[in-house]
């Protein structure tokens, strides 16, 4: 807020907090009228007395502006002053957060000393993950873990750096960079097409033998570094088998030559920041559980 | 027959012209004590309320409390029933139809409400009958609050609110345990090992029911509550109404019992006064119909003690309408009381019906937020949907998730889910489906889920399925 906005309000709420205390008390008394117990007012021959407010009524409307005074005090309403707690509602949530954290912790550091084989199937542990799966992996890999165009279907059994739970953690904590360089300058057009018809004849589909052949020569020098020799992947390096038919970026023949041509850069961010090492091994547990 | 200076309680300002405070102290009104048909019909009408009041939460049912109000878990159990959040409108509608009620017996009766079943009454009536046995009588009452201070006056004083406060701690641990078990509740306040939330809200409760029935009583009807307000508008001339027979009881004045009244010009009302004494809102019943009045009845059987002891025909003060004081007759089948009770039945009959048919089961469905659609390597469209399955009934069912409204649909994964009793699952679904039988980017599927073992708990939903372009 600005500071003409800030005094704005302050000098409204003081306003309206002084006339409210006027008017209650400039009320308080009037001339005594003996002749008119009625003020008057007559509706379908119901008439209303003007009979005074009682005493406690007084009191307590006193006593909401008292309390507004020592709220305007306590907590931030007057402009910028942000009341002498210094209460917000972000320091609020961090501090039910962290109340919540500490209720739980316990729980979940039973299960920290257990094995990730021992836990993953254990029903707690399916539930609070697939809570925690859903708030922070699900946008990308599904709400079923089943993955969709660019992010790895986790319920498949196959890992592009490996399926057991210590690895799993390790993507988790820290994530993972993949990175295929563009071949587009190296291979050109024509080389691109021969390697896809060598994919397409690796995983047993129809292809063009002679370009298929051309391919293999290509594959042999500028992919089997990273995807072996026979293209069955490395997930040292996280370099994806190119013979089980899985595509992360897509299958066809014109997506394999698009991967080809303009590289890929996969993106898996690092949690380590973000959730605590117990939750992070439940989350861990949640998804070694979830391929059948 | 009684004090005449303690009579004028009405009095709200001095009668010489000054100024005068529009905050008024409330004048203490100290009811008289009075037997009498009315009175015995109270104690028939709100015994059985007040029994129901606190020994319901002591029931069980199915082995849990039969009446629990679970607000942390957010399930209210009623009987054989259990009401989930999703159950709410029922709630709305039941307090309509009670406010309904309210209305159709308020154009009948009058304020037969207030003055027989209204707990403000109610508690106030307790309160006023332990203050009798701890204080007094009236007169004794007044007397015991202008002596100065004394053993006697401070023991009278203990024993009333000490009383006060037991019964109002019943009160509010009573309510307290229609929403927290009450058996554990009062085990627990016993041992002094409560939460704090339900230590907290059983002192609330103890100290509404103490200030509220103790002090407030009559305050609470004149300046707080609605109902008080607006009933003019359900009035007609044919409501009953506690009312005084003024054509009768005019001119009012003291005689003596064997004089002959009518010929010094006197109607049968013999200013004793009564009826003003036993009134709980401080009001003079003879001053005609005002909103403070409760229609307790109170000074209808002071009034009819006093005829009996004059040989006076009875009713001077009585249950009756504008339109018999004017002469005629009260005419009891109205239009309005007609259309009120059709109107009522009708409601009833749908509520009834809507809470016996309920389905224990319910399904939603939101599409998934980050994807439209997914396609896979053989050119099939994949559409990500978030279930949730609430089964609300009380025993475990495996649910059968069905889709229905495209040809060539087909659910990947799992299709069966088991669900406990009372539980609610987020069911994560694929539904993938052949380009070919997809002639619109966005077509209708309607979902189902079936318990498998009791066909009829079922419910159904729809979403939508999308393509590209």
């Amino acid at each position: 807020m600005t500071s003409f906005w800030s005094g704005w309000v302050i000098v409204l709420t003081a306003i309206t907090l002084i006339l409210t205390t006027w008017i209650l008390v400039a009320n308080r008394k009037r001339e005594q009228r003996e002749t008119e117990r009625t003020t008057g007012h007559v509706y379908d021959g119901i008439e209303e007395f003007d009979n005074p407010l009682p005493a406690w009524w007084f009191w307590m409307f006193a006593l909401t502006i008292v309390w507004g005074i020592g709220y305007l005090i306590v907590y931030p309403g007057m402009g910028n002053f942000p009341g002498v707690l210094g209460w917000t509602q972000i320091n609020q949530h961090d501090r039910e957060v962290a109340a919540a954290d500490e209720q739980y912790r316990a729980m979940r550091d039973r299960y920290l000393a257990l094995s990730i084989e021992e836990i993953a199937d254990d029903p707690a542990v399916r539930k609070m993950g697939a809570r925690m799966f859903g708030n922070n992996c699900a946008q990308c890999h599904g709400g079923d873990g089943r993955g969709s165009y660019g992010f790895p279907n986790l319920t498949d059994n196959d890992w592009i750096y490996g399926g057991t739970p210590e690895v799993i953690k390790a993507t988790l904590v820290n994530g993972r960079q993949a990175a295929m360089p563009a071949w587009d300058s190296i291979l050109r057009d024509k080389g691109i097409a021969e390697v896809t018809q060598y994919l397409l004849l690796l995983n047993g589909r129809t292809a063009d033998t002679v370009q298929a052949s051309e391919g293999e020569k290509h594959f042999a020098t500028y992919c089997a570094a990273c995807h072996g020799a026979d293209g069955t992947g490395n997930p040292m390096l996280g370099s994806p088998n190119l013979t089980n038919g899985i595509w992360l970026y897509g299958g066809t023949p014109e997506q394999i030559a698009h991967s080809l041509r303009v590289g890929r850069n996969g993106v898996m961010p690092a949690f380590a920041e973000t959730l605590s090492e117990d939750k992070i091994h439940i989350l861990t547990a949640y998804v070694y559980g979830l391929k059948k | 027959m009684s004090d005449p200076q303690l009579i004028d309680l009405q009095e709200v300002a001095p009668a010489e012209v000054g100024e005068v405070d529009l905050y008024q102290r409330r004048e203490k009104i100290y009811t008289r004590k009075i037997e009498g048909f009315y009175q015995r019909l109270r104690l028939f009408t709100g015994w059985p309320l007040l029994l129901g009041y606190f020994l319901l939460p002591w029931m069980t049912w199915d082995g849990r409390q039969a009446i629990l109000f679970d607000l942390p878990a957010r399930k209210f159990h009623i009987l054989g029933l259990t009401f989930w959040p999703q159950d709410f409108p029922l709630l709305a509608f039941l307090l309509i139809i009670s406010a309904f009620g309210l209305f159709a017996v308020t154009v009948f009766a009058g304020r037969i409400w207030c003055g027989y079943t209204c707990p403000q009454t109610v508690w106030t009536s307790i309160f006023m009958w332990l203050e009798q046995k701890t204080e007094g009588s009236r007169n004794q009452r007044i007397k015991i609050d202008k002596m100065p201070w004394s053993v006697e006056k401070a023991t009278r004083k203990l024993a009333k609110h000490g009383s006060w406060l037991f019964v109002a701690f019943a009160t509010g641990m009573t309510f307290v345990g229609y929403f927290y078990p009450i058996r554990s509740l009062s085990l627990e306040l016993s041992t002094l090992s409560t939460g704090m939330w339900q230590a907290a809200w059983t002192l609330f409760f103890t100290l509404a029911t103490y200030i509220n029935a103790g002090w407030m009583r009559e305050q609470v009807c004149k300046y707080m509550c609605p109902y008080a307000r607006f009933q003019s508008v359900m009035f007609d001339q044919d409501t009953l109404i506690v009312s005084y027979d003024e054509r009768r009881g005019e001119q009012r004045g003291s005689r003596k019992r064997s004089a002959d009244y009518k010929a010094q010009g006197l109607g049968d009302c013999i200013s004793c006064e009564l009826c003003v004494q036993v009134c709980p809102t401080g009001i003079d019943i003879r001053d005609g119909l005002q909103y403070e009045c409760i229609g307790c009845a109170l000074c209808i059987d002071a009034c009819n003690s006093v005829m009996d002891k004059m040989e006076y025909p009875r009713g001077l003060i009585g249950y009756t309408s504008e339109h018999q004081l004017q002469g005629g007759t009260t005419h009891w089948l109205r239009p309005r009381i007609i259309g009120y009770t059709v109107v009522l039945a009708i409601m009833v009959g749908i509520f009834s019906y809507t809470v016996a048919s309920r389905i224990p089961v319910e399904l939603t469905i939101i599409r998934d937020r980050n994807q439209l659609y997914l396609t896979t390597d053989n050119g099939d469209i994949e559409n990500l949907y978030e279930l949730h399955l609430l089964n609300m009934d009380k025993h475990p069912h495996d649910y059968l998730i069905q889709i229905d409204g495209i040809k060539g649909a087909a659910i990947v994964g799992d299709t069966t889910y088991s669900l406990e009793g009372g539980e609610v699952r987020t069911i994560n679904l694929r539904v993938r489906i052949s380009p070919e039988y997809l002639d619109k980017p966005s077509t209708a599927l309607q979902f189902e889920a079936i318990a498998k073992d009791v066909p009829s708990l079922r419910a159904a939903s729809e979403s939508r399925f999308m393509r590209p372009l």
